[in-house]
């Protein structure tokens, strides 16, 4: 047998095949190659946004045998007009702005407190990621007895620090309260996501760059805002891009720890869509708004990566 | 076609998970000893039933041959073909509904209501009642400063006033060293929750689903007629007078707990507790006391649950699931479902003049299934329930806007979905 690997495996490919793919041209062989993923891709990905699209034009419903006609625009009209979406909008705005906003700056922190040598450092990275490793409904589920009043943790660890009455608030059952309940679990669960992330930017940093730093004199301080935080800049970005995009799309903890509620102020859009899709069965209607939210993600990403291409590319 | 002797091997019954289920299936057993078919069972807690079986059913799927689903469910189901319609069954084996409390074939049975056209056979009957702590309402201490403080004496509430006064009484009170609140009440968002318990406030008050002569168009004036609104004002009264700090997303699972873990004197729940609540050691026996939706200034009713077993037009084991219908509906069988902790419809379990002095809460029960009003049951069921669920917990838990302007968007909101049914 020859040494040189291509003739290796060259002699490996059966000669059956060797023999029906010596016909084809290089463009053919690729094709093969690619094929089955541009159909699968196909299949899955785009026929189903095509048709979506369609859908969203007619007032379609997925239950009922009835005809189907072509309303135009109207699903959008009324989307776009309803207050309810604005609603359910402004909860989702205010739910990932503020669990990004949290999320980066305690695993960012905590990322730069493990990143250090010392003893248990290994321990510590373990316990910190524990909570991501759960599923989303079981953290939904044991916060909703966190936060109850009578006998929730959460209420008696405030009273201990503050001296409020753990009885006398409710943050799954209060307006101003359960939109920050829902932040509170979710940057609880997700931070050290942002932190591992953070983790791996920081380890990339090469000591030498601090070393030379040190040489010039640089402060702690500068050597932290102008070698740490503009080479950890991309994976911060990226963690945010991820956080954005997972938490656009929440739907499984907020329905377990409040259900949209109280009223509809913690009603995320995708809770509002996973309704009118599924227990409303307003298959055009929501088929519209499934649109809607894909083009805002879309757009708002595309926005993003070029951003982040340009960060990295400083 | 008798009991025996059918060609289906196996059938699946599709049902909530839940402790009259498990009755079912010790219940089941005698069907399949006698028919030879073997009895699978699915059952899907509370909060998914309806999401897991709706869409079951809107799939065509084939995992039930027989569906016990909610009484709202039957127009849909009926006009979609999702379920068998039983009239020439009943007919051909003697099966009368005549038999059944009417309420209830009205509820579990009927499409379109009122009609003879029945799709399911009464299975389960089911209402919003009350439970109370009687030991806690007959301590003499409480009894006088209840009556100092409200001037009649403390016990099963007269009316819908008198249970607000009682819960405000007992609200954040401490009894044996623990804090105890008024009552759980129904404030649950996601599914059908404060749905199901704000309609027993609404209804004594004169709420009415629209111009009973024609309710598709004429609902302004109705759904938010003064009673309505008063009546929505009331059990956000009752919300934030006398329910337990937090429950701002209970149903019937959360308000069981806070009863038997006796945070609670008062609980709204369905019937069907009731007999786990009676055999509960902690406050079972003679501790609880049971009484139907006191009435309000527009009469007496109550919120009817329950429902009606289907036979599912999508069975392969069609005979089989008829075979079962058949069983079911016998009167010995059904007094037996009554006897193991299931709830029969039929007339001759519940007339029975033994019935009302059986349990502790079967008076209650009589009194309760003599009141009941049901909610929509068109096919756009959830369609109507979904905005009833968001304007009254706007208001009712997040205190937003005012009655009128709850009702008013529901009105709005129905107007809506009519219109998208080409029913306006």
């Amino acid at each position: 047998m020859s040494g040189n690997p291509i003739d290796r495996i060259a002699q490996a490919t059966p000669p059956g095949v060797a023999k029906r793919v010596r016909g084809l041209s290089d463009r053919a062989i690729a094709w093969l190659f690619v094929g089955p993923s541009v159909v699968l891709l196909l299949a899955v990905n785009i026929f189903p946004l095509i048709w979506t699209i369609n859908l969203s034009f007619t007032n379609f419903k997925a239950n009922r045998n009835r005809d189907v006609d072509y309303i135009g625009l109207r699903n959008y009209e009324r989307i776009l007009t309803d207050s309810d979406t604005w609603l359910s909008m402004q909860a989702t705005a205010h739910f990932l702005f503020w669990t990004i906003f949290f999320q980066v700056l305690i695993g960012f922190a905590l990322a730069y407190l493990i990143n250090k040598k010392f003893k248990g450092n290994d321990l510590w990275t373990t316990i910190i990621v524990l909570p991501m490793m759960l599923s989303p409904a079981v953290v939904g589920n044991f916060w909703t007895f966190l936060y109850q009043p009578q006998i929730g943790l959460f209420n008696y660890v405030v009273q201990f620090f503050t001296g409020i009455d753990a009885s006398s608030f409710s943050m799954i059952g209060s307006v101003s309260l359960a939109p920050w309940s829902i932040v509170i679990v979710d940057t609880w669960m997700w931070t050290p996501f942002v932190m591992l992330i953070c983790l791996a930017g920081l380890r990339s940093i090469p000591d030498s760059i601090y070393e030379a730093a040190e040489c010039d004199r640089a402060s702690k301080w500068r050597q932290f805002w102008t070698l740490t935080v503009p080479m950890v800049l991309p994976f911060l970005m990226l963690a945010v891009l991820f956080r954005g995009i997972e938490n656009f799309k929440m739907f499984d903890l907020v329905v377990q720890l409040t259900g949209g509620g109280p009223g509809s102020i913690t009603t995320l859009t995708s809770i509002d869509l996973k309704r009118e899709a599924f227990e409303k069965w307003r298959t055009g209607y929501a088929s519209a708004y499934a649109v809607i939210l894909f083009v805002t993600v879309f757009g708002l990403a595309s926005i993003y990566v070029k951003a982040l291409n340009k960060v990295k590319e400083r | 076609m008798g009991v025996t002797g059918a060609s289906a091997e196996s059938l699946t019954l599709c049902w909530a998970a839940w402790d009259p289920a498990n009755a079912l299936v010790e219940l089941s057993k005698d069907f399949e000893a006698k028919s030879g078919i073997d009895m699978e069972f699915e059952f899907v807690p509370w909060p998914n039933f309806a999401d897991r079986m709706l869409n079951e059913l809107n799939s065509n799927g084939k995992l039930c041959d027989l569906l016990i689903g909610d009484s709202q469910w039957i127009g849909g189901a009926a006009e979609n073909g999702n379920y068998v319609k039983l009239n020439d069954f009943f007919a051909q084996e003697g099966i009368s509904m005549d038999d059944f409390i009417p309420a209830t074939v009205t509820g579990y049975a009927e499409w379109p209501k009122g009609t003879p056209n029945y799709w399911a056979l009464p299975a389960y009957a089911d209402v919003v009642g009350w439970t109370y702590r009687k030991d806690w309402f007959e301590r003499p201490e409480l009894m006088a400063e209840f009556k100092g403080k409200y001037g009649y004496d403390l016990g099963v509430p007269a009316d819908l006033a008198q249970l607000k006064d009682i819960a405000s009484f007992f609200q954040a009170r401490d009894i044996d060293g623990k804090t105890v609140y008024g009552a759980a009440i129904y404030t649950e968002r996601g599914s059908e929750g404060i749905t199901m318990g704000v309609t027993n406030a609404l209804y004594n008050y004169g709420f009415q689903y629209g111009n009973p002569e024609n309710p598709y168009k004429e609902l302004d004036g109705f759904v938010n007629s003064d009673g309505a609104i008063a009546g929505l004002e009331y059990y956000k009264e009752l919300y934030d007078a006398g329910a337990p700090p937090g429950s701002s997303n209970w149903y019937m699972g959360e308000n069981i707990d806070a009863y038997k873990s006796g945070q609670v004197a008062m609980q709204m729940n369905f019937a069907f507790i009731w007999p786990g609540v009676n055999a509960d050691p902690n406050v079972g026996g003679d501790r609880t006391g049971y009484f139907a939706n006191p009435k309000g200034p527009a009469g007496q009713y109550a919120q009817l649950g329950g429902q009606g077993i289907s036979v599912v037009a999508n069975t392969d084991n069609m005979d089989g699931a008829l075979a079962y219908i058949k069983w079911f509906a016998q009167p010995e069988i059904q007094a037996r479902w009554t006897d193991m902790g299931g709830a029969s419809a039929m007339r001759s379990v519940v007339e029975d003049p033994g019935f009302p002095d059986a349990q502790p809460y079967n008076k209650a029960f009589l009194n309760s299934m003599a009141i009941v009003k049901d909610f929509w049951a068109e096919p756009s069921y959830a369609s109507l329930l979904l905005p009833m669920q968001s304007r009254v917990h706007n208001y009712v838990i997040a205190g937003q806007g005012t009655a009128k302007e709850a009702l008013d968007g529901l009105v709005a909101d129905w107007v809506e979905v009519f219109e998208d049914e080409g029913l306006r």
